[in-house]
């Protein structure tokens, strides 16, 4: 390869780097999941009501999502700004890059809910209903325990999503390992710290997928 | 218990109708273990899931124990149902909760307190012999003991009225007779008013007091299990039935052979405690004619023993006659074959 040299490396912009993207992911996952998981459960009893006026609910929220999860990212933050100053009162640094996180990821997570909570067997519903269950009952002792592994294997998904996600946005000066892979490897030829930056990130998605695989195992029960 | 008054549901709109149940009544009385038979397709599974109003019919009325479910608003009929619990084909348990967490459920929506739930819940493991796998899963239990825990369930909220949905169509032969007869035992211990469908004449001969045939969304036939299992009047009926014992092939070729010209079939009935009298043998004794049995059955409907004979009797007509006459005046169904 000749003239690498990780001898000059700040290893000091490295941890705060890296600190920096799992302030972005700990709390845009965070709220991706609040916002998200309800979202996927409106999604989900939507689509099977009876009633038409509930169905053209589905109709529209689906359009949202369809259409939030068609814009890239990239365009999504900077639409977002002047939202994102609204919300957080900056729209640059770790916390102008939660609010288009949030927005790019939850409609994403909110379909994969959707998928889960279909899978769950319908008779089991049925029984549930029978039994005398609100929706509310249903929801909570019936679909979200039953869809369980699959949730959990949803929101792996939908982390590993978002560490790519943050590596965009040093577009706002956000920061974080993939901004410092850009601006050092992409801008300035500097490989040593895209290399590690890489790699961390590498780790970082090796650690979430396993975490993720445990609990989805943990909690499968067929 | 539970009536059932001009129920009518169809599926789809314009010319796409399809009509699963048509102007539909049914009684079912307190306390008896009422079938419904039919052929897949026939509207029986719509018909026990409109009793509890999984299916809602598109016109006509549902009453359970006094109240006209179908009047109800929602909230109301999540009260109504728990009085009516409810097994079916697949078990539909909970597969993330153990069978103790399966059976507490019902107890759990209605916010009974932990010390009740317990013992309760105990009880339902002792009643249907599952002590011993309370904290496995539906999936390391077999078929038999999965419905097992549906009847533990079902019966948790302790309901007037249980409704099995074809609840042995996916067990084998041996399972079947066990549910079947834990279901018997659970309705005579509560006097707990049980309605079954299903596609299999035996599980109605087991169990059941009465019954109803159904056929394209409509009852063609019901009344007393042993009425209806021995004279069969309409054609469905006559075919579940021959579908429970086929030798009609046999039983064409007996009829077809050469036999002398001073013979005479019968087919003779006979019911409860005359299934064990030797009637037939004392009566040709005194009359003087021979007979050979051409087919038979004798066996039991719920707890009933019965036995249906046909019989070629040789001799002097006269004879004949007077033989007939004899059964008749002892009680048993007799009927001209040929």
């Amino acid at each position: 390869m000749g003239g690498l040299d990780f001898s000059l490396i700040d290893w000091k912009e490295i941890a705060t780097a890296i600190l920096d993207t799992l302030k972005m992911l700990g709390a845009s996952a965070i709220f991706t999941i609040i916002l998200g998981l309800p979202l996927g459960i409106i999604l989900y009893l939507a689509s099977r009501s009876s009633s038409r006026r509930v169905n053209s609910v589905y109709v529209v929220l689906s359009f949202v999502v369809n259409i939030l999860r068609s814009v890239p990212f990239i365009i999504l933050i900077v639409a977002m700004i002047p939202i994102t100053r609204e919300i957080v009162g900056v729209s640059f640094g770790v916390l102008g890059t939660i609010p288009p996180l949030v927005v790019g990821a939850a409609p994403f997570f909110a379909r994969l809910v959707e998928t889960s909570l279909s899978e769950v067997d319908r008779g089991v519903i049925e029984a549930a209903e029978g039994m005398g269950a609100s929706t509310q009952q249903i929801i909570l002792r019936v679909l979200l325990p039953e869809a369980r592994p699959g949730l959990f294997a949803a929101m792996t998904i939908t982390i590993i999503t978002l560490v790519s996600y943050t590596a965009m946005s040093g577009q706002v000066g956000g920061g974080g390992l993939g901004d410092l892979a850009i601006r050092y490897g992409y801008f300035r030829y500097e490989k040593e710290v895209m290399i590690i930056a890489v790699v961390l990130i590498v780790i970082l998605v090796q650690f979430l997928q396993m975490a993720g695989d445990r609990l989805v195992r943990h909690f499968t029960r067929k | 218990m539970i009536e059932l008054r001009h129920l009518t549901k169809s599926y789809g709109k314009g010319t796409h109708i399809t009509t699963a149940l048509n102007e539909l009544d049914l009684s079912v009385e307190k306390g008896e273990i009422f079938g419904v038979i039919g052929h897949s397709g026939a509207g029986k599974s719509t018909l026990i899931r409109c009793i509890n109003l999984l299916e809602r019919p598109t016109s006509g009325e549902v009453w359970v124990d006094g109240v006209n479910l179908t009047a109800l608003n929602t909230k109301a009929l999540q009260t109504e149902r728990r009085k009516i619990g409810m097994i079916f084909q697949h078990f539909n348990l909970l597969s993330s909760a153990t069978v103790y967490d399966n059976i507490a459920f019902p107890l759990r929506l209605i916010h009974t307190s932990k010390s009740s739930i317990e013992k309760k819940v105990n009880e339902l493991l002792a009643l249907v012999g599952l002590q011993d796998h309370s904290d496995k899963y539906p999936a390391q239990l077999s078929g038999g003991q999965k419905q097992r825990v549906g009847i533990a369930r079902a019966l948790a909220s302790e309901p007037e009225v249980l409704l099995c949905d074809e609840a042995t169509s996916a067990l084998d032969p041996q399972t079947t007779d066990s549910i079947l007869k834990l279901l018997l035992d659970i309705n005579k211990r509560f006097n707990l008013t049980i309605v079954l469908i299903t596609h299999e004449m035996h599980v109605i001969q087991s169990i059941c007091d009465r019954v109803a045939v159904i056929h394209q969304g409509g009852i063609v036939e019901q009344g007393a299990v042993t009425d209806v299992f021995l004279k069969p009047k309409h054609v469905v009926t006559r075919d579940f039935i021959r579908g429970e014992s086929d030798n009609s092939e046999l039983f064409k070729q007996a009829m077809s052979g050469d036999y002398p010209l001073k013979s005479q079939v019968l087919k003779i009935t006979y019911l409860g405690g005359k299934t064990y009298e030797s009637i037939l043998s004392k009566t040709v004794r005194e009359t003087g004619v021979d007979f050979a049995i051409l087919q038979g059955t004798i066996s039991t409907i719920k707890d009933t023993p019965y036995g249906q004979l046909v019989v070629r009797f040789e001799g002097d007509p006269e004879d004949i006659v007077v033989t007939k006459d004899r059964l008749i005046q002892q009680g048993l169904e007799v009927e001209v074959m040929g």
